[in-house]
């Protein structure tokens, strides 16, 4: 699967990168982005979940 | 010690929540979740005539349209009042919370790093220290048999020494500063003469730390503030105090009163805070469901030209409130949104603000409600309120919290 951050919508709210630091990093001016590649390995599925659930801007999606 | 006087207001008390809202009518805060539930089921956007027409919009989805409209909607005034401030779009006067795209966005930039997660981390530390000496303080006071108040003891204290720091100004006008907050958002409904002179009061502070920090200039934000650039040029002197006015007056009482809630809920339910003592792995989520139930803002708008707004018919330079926390306990978006739930897993909430205008001071606020719930409840694990629900005394205007919160603390 792989995980996706509308740079358009993201707004800095960090909520991704403290529920899953090993799939989100952020810039300096705190807006999200994906590490690598947007990989996630089956074991970070569910907390790839998490972070869609709780974007207040319904900004990340996760994709097949 | 009564901190608060409520305001003098020019309207009178409220008749009726529908037609005749005043969100600074002491009952507003204090019964704020059943009034937002019964508006809620009556009308998604509620009106009243005070301020010049003010409209209340009370669902999820009425205020993330808002919150994302940035063409009917301005932000040049975002504290309804009976003064309606003059500093035009799109810079207004204490940007970038009172700015419009496309300036806002450059504005924005410029305070975007020092307040970026990895930045404010590095203040983890300091905030653990002070909230000891504030609790090594509490504890002295119930060694001498004095009660304690954990809104005047300990959570107004948080956010202003840290803010404070960031800015350099003086540790010691504290007082000051919380003078400022209540006149900007608590006396909102007074004599407009009043609410003007209140500003002057400010700017003339303001002013003067600036002239201090050009005699004197230092590593913090406000010295960061007169040198950086935006389009080649330094900011004049009245956006850095408009600037500093932002960060002084929405990072005192804002974080002050999440923490306070936040407390209130734990000294009202025994079972929650029990869990959490015993389980601090949770404490993740139970803060951010506190932040969800007992988000403290509410934002407002003006309108920026006549529009039809689901069926209301808005006419530009009414207000429009903004409640975040509404729209967080909104059945609709939330599963069992009534319901507090400390272990809550997906939690979509809009305490911070939607769009363009998300909260700037987030990561510090969540650190500082974070660390001060921690220490608390590892210095007291057990504690209850010292009296009844009537005697917790909550802030009127936008922004919702405890002002006085009498506790005792329970000692096995």
């Amino acid at each position: 699967m792989r995980i996706h951050v509308d740079a358009e919508k993201c707004q800095g709210h960090n909520r991704c990168y403290a529920l899953a630091p090993e799939l989100f990093d952020v810039d300096d001016f705190g807006n999200a982005v994906v590490i690598g590649d947007g990989n996630v390995s089956p074991d970070l599925v569910e907390r790839a979940k998490l972070a869609v659930a709780n974007c207040p801007e319904f900004a990340i999606t996760l994709s097949e | 010690m009564t901190v608060y006087e409520p305001p003098v207001s020019i309207y009178g008390p409220v008749t009726d929540w529908a037609t005749d809202f005043d969100h600074a009518d002491p009952a507003y805060n204090r019964n704020a979740h059943a009034i937002w539930s019964e508006l809620r089921e009556a009308c998604p956007v509620a009106h009243s005539d005070r301020y010049g027409g003010t409209w209340l919009p009370v669902t999820h989805e009425t205020v993330r349209e808002i919150a994302y409209d940035t063409e009917n909607f301005t932000s040049r005034a975002v504290v309804v009042s009976t003064v309606v401030p003059d500093d035009p779009a799109p810079i207004g006067g204490a940007p970038p919370i009172t700015s419009d795209p496309p300036f806002h966005h450059d504005a924005r930039r410029l305070l975007l790093p020092p307040f970026s997660p990895k930045k404010i981390a590095e203040w983890e530390g300091e905030v653990r220290i002070l909230c000891h000496s504030l609790l090594d303080a509490m504890e002295a006071k119930i060694a001498a048999g004095e009660p304690v108040d954990a809104a005047l003891d300990y959570a107004q204290h948080i956010p202003v020494n840290v803010i404070s720091r960031m800015l350099g100004f003086p540790l010691e006008d504290d007082d000051i500063f919380r003078g400022f907050v209540h006149d900007i958002l608590e006396s909102i409904n007074g004599e407009p003469e009043e609410r003007i002179r209140s500003f002057e009061r400010i700017d003339a502070y303001l002013l003067a730390q600036i002239e201090d920090h050009r005699a004197n200039p230092r590593d913090d934000l406000t010295s960061y503030l007169m040198d950086v650039e935006m389009y080649g040029e330094k900011l004049p002197d009245n956006m850095v105090g408009g600037v500093i006015l932002l960060l002084l007056v929405a990072g005192i009482d804002t974080t002050w009163s999440a923490i306070g809630s936040s407390i209130w809920h734990l000294a009202t339910h025994d079972e929650d805070r029990r869990r959490l003592v015993a389980d601090p792995s949770l404490m993740t989520t139970a803060i951010e469901e506190f932040l969800r139930a007992y988000a403290p803002v509410t934002m407002a708008r003006l309108v920026a030209k006549d529009h039809d707004f689901h069926g209301c018919p808005m006419k530009k330079d009414e207000w429009v409130l903004l409640p975040f926390p509404a729209a967080n306990l909104d059945p609709a978006e939330f599963a069992d949104a009534d319901k507090v739930l400390i272990d809550r897993q997906e939690n979509r909430h809009a305490a911070f603000g939607l769009g363009i205008h998300r909260c700037l001071g987030s990561n510090l606020a969540r650190l500082e409600l974070r660390v001060a719930v921690e220490e608390f409840i590892a210095r007291f694990p057990e504690f209850v309120l010292d009296g009844t629900v009537d005697d917790v005394v909550w802030s009127v205007g936008q922004i919702r919290g405890p002002r006085e919160l009498p506790i005792r603390v329970i000692r096995s």
